[in-house]
């Protein structure tokens, strides 16, 4: 047995193809988790961060929980989350939450904090509320900053929801524990393949989103550095 | 699981010797794969820092590996590295260290200004002796900010492993879970948060010492 007889095992598997262990299902389970895991830690961290960013109240407090939060072993959340909420989405999301927060949060402060003071002072002195300062100056231009920082939260959540199956879950993680259970390392080859290719897909988008969505200001500034 | 107590007090009581092995395990298992990743870090950020062209393609091989799931790469290896190792689960977190060191190394080489590296020169220091009296030292508070995010991303994710059987703490959750019972788990979480803590602690006291010049400055990569 090798590599490419296992791959070629677990994709050409029926049940691989079509109904609930089929690879578009186990995908789609594994993306949905993973979205809400992000939105809601958009939700709770953008705002927060761009505030803190721009008061400059609370920086090293930031920096300290981040720190703090990255030492937090994902499989000792959810485990313990699903002993005591038991199992079910919200067991899960809240980890991925907490990992998910702290590099939005931290991109967040350091791309409000990052625009040029004077450009700031400029706004303020044309007649601009703080409000339309942060909104319409400081985000702009902390665009390619929070987008690194989405970039390293979306790989982290995609490649961890994997242990959600751990626990009983859905999504690709499922091909790698039940693989593991049941010594079939085609399968789990095959979903840890699936993983890589999802979060290496995610690092690609997020390229092409800094290369094409960013407002045409910061574009042409990153492009004259 | 109703009544049963987040924590019981009594059973960490019971424990405590095997808490203390199962700490030292993970100890090994976290932090050796960081300092092999230092030690290849330096040479290969030198190698980078002189030759440009090499950087681009190995900074992007290693975001790559770093989008790697950690679990996925346990369970790829066992058939080379054997079930329930430490190499199994050492192996990928050294690469997953070089990942965020290598930047940190390369981006501290980079920071050193070339006044002070043509000062050097006129002082009449060789490359090598350069290297080694001015630039790994002025390299050094980067280095230690790599260091600090490595160690602890390290001690999180060695705990995946008890999911291939290697763990060191990461038992403790598998444990825990299989039996219903909150307190392993709780006592694995505080400490592996008290290991992150203390080896944190640890580096910043090093950078004292070794870069005091640096205490105020803010670290890259962090």
């Amino acid at each position: 047995m090798n590599w490419l007889n296992w791959l070629s095992d677990f994709f050409s598997d029926p049940d691989h193809r079509s109904g609930p262990d089929s690879i578009l299902h186990r995908v789609s389970e594994h993306l949905t988790l993973s979205g809400e895991a992000l939105l809601y830690a958009a939700l709770l961290a953008v705002p927060l961060g761009l505030l803190i960013g721009y008061t400059g109240r609370g920086v090293n407090v930031v920096t300290a929980l981040a720190g703090a939060a990255r030492a937090l072993p994902t499989l000792g959340l959810v485990t313990l989350a699903v002993l005591l909420a038991g199992v079910g989405d919200t067991a899960v999301l809240f980890p991925l939450v907490a990992l998910a927060a702290p590099p939005l949060l931290v991109a967040a402060v350091e791309g409000v904090r990052g625009t040029d003071p004077d450009v700031r002072d400029a706004a303020r002195g044309i007649g601009l509320t703080h409000s339309q300062v942060l909104l319409q100056v400081c985000l702009p231009s902390a665009a390619p900053t929070l987008l690194a920082g989405f970039r390293t939260a979306t790989v982290q959540v995609i490649a961890t929801a994997t242990v959600a199956a751990y626990v009983g879950l859905g999504g690709l993680g499922r091909y790698v524990i039940d693989g593991l259970a049941t010594r079939q390392y085609a399968v789990t080859v095959g979903g840890a393949l699936l993983v890589v290719l999802l979060a290496v897909g995610a690092q690609l988008f997020f390229a092409l989103l800094a290369r094409f969505a960013l407002p045409p200001g910061v574009r042409a500034q990153r492009r004259a550095r | 699981m109703d009544d049963e107590p987040i924590v019981r007090w009594y059973w960490i009581g019971d424990h405590l010797g095997y808490l203390g092995n199962l700490l030292a395990d993970h100890a090994v298992i976290a932090l050796v794969p960081v300092l092999i990743g230092l030690l290849l870090a330096v040479p290969l950020g030198l190698a980078c820092a002189r030759f440009p062209r090499l950087y681009q393609p190995l900074s992007a091989v290693f975001n790559i590996v770093y989008a790697l799931p950690s679990l996925a790469v346990f369970v790829v290896l066992i058939p080379y590295t054997g079930l329930a190792t430490q190499a199994t689960v050492m192996f990928p977190l050294t690469f997953y260290a070089l990942a965020v060191l290598l930047p940190t190394t390369v981006d501290g080489l980079r920071a050193v200004p070339d006044s002070v590296r043509q000062a050097a020169t006129a002082m009449g220091y060789g490359p090598w002796h350069r290297l080694t009296a001015v630039e790994l030292p002025a390299a050094v508070p980067y280095l230690i900010a790599g260091l600090r995010v490595a160690a602890v991303s390290s001690i999180s994710l060695a705990s995946v492993g008890a999911l291939v059987g290697r763990g060191g703490l990461g038992y403790l959750f598998v444990d825990g879970f299989q039996r219903t019972f909150p307190t392993p788990i709780v006592a694995g979480i505080t400490l592996i948060a008290v290991l992150a803590l203390a080896v944190d602690l640890l580096l910043v006291a090093a950078r004292r010492l070794l870069a005091p010049w640096a205490v105020r400055e803010q670290g890259a990569g962090s």
